[in-house]
């Protein structure tokens, strides 16, 4: 048969023929092309619809860049140089990038102090957010930061700083004294005792002791001001929101109730009314000349704001546990903080993040509307003071883009650690 | 600390809120600073340079008072408010003094216990068009497209003005003075209205200002003037007495170049008792002889401040017409110092 096979075979391969590369339509740049932008006729001119899109916009846009004006000492001087080309004016954040960044008043001589607290902000925020690379005694700088950033950037006497955080701790001693009684009596003694402190301490003459140069309250302005805003709420929501959360949950009436009318009443009402009661209503009640600090009052209100929102994602959380691990909880014989401290909020919480993170980004870019009650954060500076002086009225784009990209920063990189967070934490049944 | 405070305060504040003002002299003296309201930026009027130090046309009425009472023009706190704040602020003892272009109305007055000190400026709802289009009145107006602020009286004082003149019109609605311009600009409309020195600072930020005109008819009154509250006159005639003497100045021709001259002593009796060279009006007021040599010294006269901030020099260039001396045909009328 082979024979014959070979003589009645006009030709026979004897060798393997070499890898050939694949043509020139199935591989790279074009093959990808092909396959992602022009696949079917329809995808094909969406293809071009959009490159003629993306064209349109960096053709007016990047002349607009590129031509940037960053030296002139007005925005006629700006349109002088231009003479009628395009071109950004970007001169008034070369010079008022300061008041974007600490607002109109604060001392220039001073900005290293902010300065010095934001940098120190991320040394004390890196072992709570990267708790697997930083060790965990780095935690005590964190407890101490919040006291160190007041006296950064208010000044005044270290001793005020001090005494308040003399208050926590004592009142977190009398906490720990009696949880193991019941939880709701540490927590309440805890609360009267850290008040009784600052009562008692609010006397003692603290003028000049270790001093810096106070700023007051109502010199902090522009981005320096969202951020102190943004990261002191936010932080101070997320326990609140825990502690109304569990409180909503609470089988005692009067503490159920509490909470429920707290998140429910403020859950109501637009943030923008409680900043105008922060501002406007409060000082009906205080007697003239008492000026109880401003950003203190705002803070108050949007933490109030935030925990009533932060509370009821937690509560989402909590509700998303199966009933199997409270009982579990319980038949191990754990007491109500322990059970929830080691089984039921580590899980809680984990369910909840992508709904504490939306309303930390949300509560973040918020902060804004202080502009309204006449507080210059970063936009209340561009549309006041900065847009109202004859040199700079009528720049728009340049200020807004400003302040657009610098929220932008910000919130992308939170949205990007949670994303990031939610991926370490996935030890489970998704 | 200021926990502790509230709490006592919030008690005594319904007690104390009713004497609150009687003697806001010795309380600016005391605290070695005056706190005067003003504008969260408004461009000529108020507005921090880029060292953030305040000033403006309003700006210097506050430093003129500060000059009379403490003889310092920068011992002024600047509490910025905006519309919505500021009465409040007034009202609860927080600022001194409003200068924050504000219209004197009757109800401000009366209803909300202001007591206005007289008027820096006269103002009124203008009209503005592009050259192009060829108008030079307003009666020229008929069938226009008008953008307008929503929710102000100028709306009102609009419709009020077509209605009389048997004109029909489009509004356009917008909401800030930021949104107006571009839209005015892009040609969303024919006509812009609001307040003429809001039109003549809006224009001035335009790429060609010369291509705009802002018609001649001012159809409503807007007399701004800065204010106190009720129930403290000794304060109120500081604060209106200051700005006569600011106004005054100008009419006898005191200027911050040759008041120094002038305070030797002039054959002006009007113009020595201003300066205190004779007779004793500081000390009825309660300060010294010198208190409007001060605030004169401040900023210059009233001429002065309107040229610097606002004038026809100034990019603003708005022209004095109504705010003229009446000697020059414009109702700026100080009464007399005597």
């Amino acid at each position: 048969m082979s024979d014959l096979h070979a003589h009645s075979v006009a030709y026979v391969r004897e060798s393997m023929l070499d890898q050939q590369p694949p043509p020139a339509t199935e591989t790279g740049v074009v093959k990808w092309m092909r396959s992602n932008l022009f696949s079917t006729i329809p995808n094909a001119i969406l293809t071009l619809l959009a490159l003629w899109a993306l064209w349109s916009l960096l053709s007016g846009v990047a002349p607009w860049l590129l031509n940037g004006i960053w030296t002139a000492p007005s925005l006629s001087a700006c349109r002088e140089i231009l003479d009628g080309a395009t071109g950004g004016c970007f001169s008034v954040l070369t010079e008022r990038w300061n008041q974007l960044l600490f607002g109109f008043q604060y001392p220039s001589e001073l900005y290293w102090r902010p300065t010095l607290a934001f940098v120190l902000l991320f040394v004390a925020i890196a072992p709570v957010l990267f708790f697997n690379t930083f060790p965990r005694r780095m935690l005590i700088f964190t407890a101490i930061y919040p006291f160190l950033a007041y006296w950064l950037i208010w000044g005044g006497s270290i001793l005020v700083p001090l005494l308040a955080a003399v208050g926590l701790v004592a009142g977190y001693f009398v906490y720990a004294r009696f949880v193991a009684q019941s939880f709701a009596m540490g927590f309440f003694g805890g609360i009267v005792a850290a008040f009784v402190v600052w009562w008692i301490t609010g006397f003692l003459p603290v003028e000049g002791i270790l001093a810096l140069t106070p700023v007051e309250s109502r010199n902090m302005g522009g981005f320096m001001l969202n951020l102190i805003l943004g990261s002191v709420c936010v932080s101070l929501s997320i326990p609140f929101g825990i502690a109304l959360a569990l409180g909503r949950q609470s089988r005692m009436p009067i503490i159920k109730w509490i909470c429920v009318v707290f998140i429910e009443f403020i859950r109501g009402v637009p943030l923008i009314t409680l900043l105008f009661v922060a501002n406007v209503v409060l000082a009906y009640f205080l007697p003239p000349g008492t000026n109880f600090d401003l950003i203190l009052r705002v803070i108050i209100m949007i933490t109030m704001f935030a925990s009533a929102y932060i509370a009821e994602v937690i509560r989402g959380g909590l509700a998303a546990l199966p009933k199997g691990q409270y009982e579990a909880a319980d038949s191990l014989g754990l007491d109500y903080p322990q059970a929830m401290r080691l089984i039921i909020l580590p899980q809680a919480l984990k369910i909840s993040i992508p709904g504490i993170v939306n309303v930390a980004v949300g509560l973040f870019k918020d902060t804004t509307l202080v502009s309204v009650i006449s507080m210059f954060d970063l936009v209340g500076m561009i549309r006041g003071p900065i847009l109202a002086s004859t040199e700079w009225n009528g720049v728009y784009w340049e200020l807004l883009g400003f302040a657009a990209l610098l929220f932008f920063v910000t919130c992308y990189g939170i949205s990007q650690y949670s994303q990031w967070l939610e991926r370490q934490l996935n030890t489970d049944r998704r | 600390m200021n926990k502790s405070v509230i709490l006592g305060t919030l008690t005594v504040a319904a007690l104390s809120a009713g004497m609150a003002s009687a003697q806001t002299v010795s309380d600016v003296q005391d605290r070695g600073t005056m706190n005067c309201g003003v504008t969260t930026g408004l461009v000529g009027f108020a507005a921090p340079d880029a060292n953030g130090e305040w000033s403006g046309f309003d700006v210097a009425v506050c430093r003129a008072v500060a000059a009379a009472v403490l003889g310092d023009p920068s011992a002024v706190e600047f509490v910025p408010t905006t519309g919505k704040t500021r009465f409040t602020a007034l009202a609860s003892g927080e600022i001194d003094l409003l200068a924050r272009n504000t219209t004197w109305t009757f109800t401000r007055d009366v209803d909300l216990k202001f007591e206005f000190v007289g008027i820096n400026y006269y103002d009124g709802q203008g009209f503005m068009i592009p050259k192009e289009l060829g108008v030079s009145s307003a009666r020229e107006l008929g069938g226009a497209t008008v953008c307008i602020q929503t929710g102000t009286t100028t709306e009102l004082n609009l419709a009020d003005y077509f209605r009389k003149n048997n004109m029909e019109y489009t509004p356009v609605p917008i909401e800030t003075n930021a949104e107006a311009q571009q839209q005015y600009l892009a040609g969303a409309c024919d006509v812009y209205t609001t307040d003429a020195s809001g039109l003549a600072a809006t224009r001035a930020a335009f790429e060609t200002p010369s291509d705009h005109v802002i018609l001649p008819e001012i159809i409503s009154k807007e007399p701004l003037g800065p204010l106190v509250r009720h129930g403290d006159n000794e304060w109120g005639d500081i604060a209106r007495w200051t700005l006569n003497a600011l106004i005054a100045a100008e009419e006898y021709g005191i200027t911050s170049a040759n008041i120094d001259e002038l305070k030797e002593g002039t054959d002006s009796p009007e113009i020595n008792r201003i300066l205190g060279t004779e007779g004793n009006l500081g000390e009825m007021l309660g300060l010294d002889n010198e208190w409007a040599y001060r605030a004169i010294k401040a900023n210059g006269n009233y001429g002065e401040i309107f040229a610097k901030n606002i004038g026809e020099s100034t990019p603003i260039g708005l022209s004095r017409g109504l705010n003229a001396q009446w000697t020059d045909g414009g109702l700026m009328y100080a009464p007399p110092f005597r």
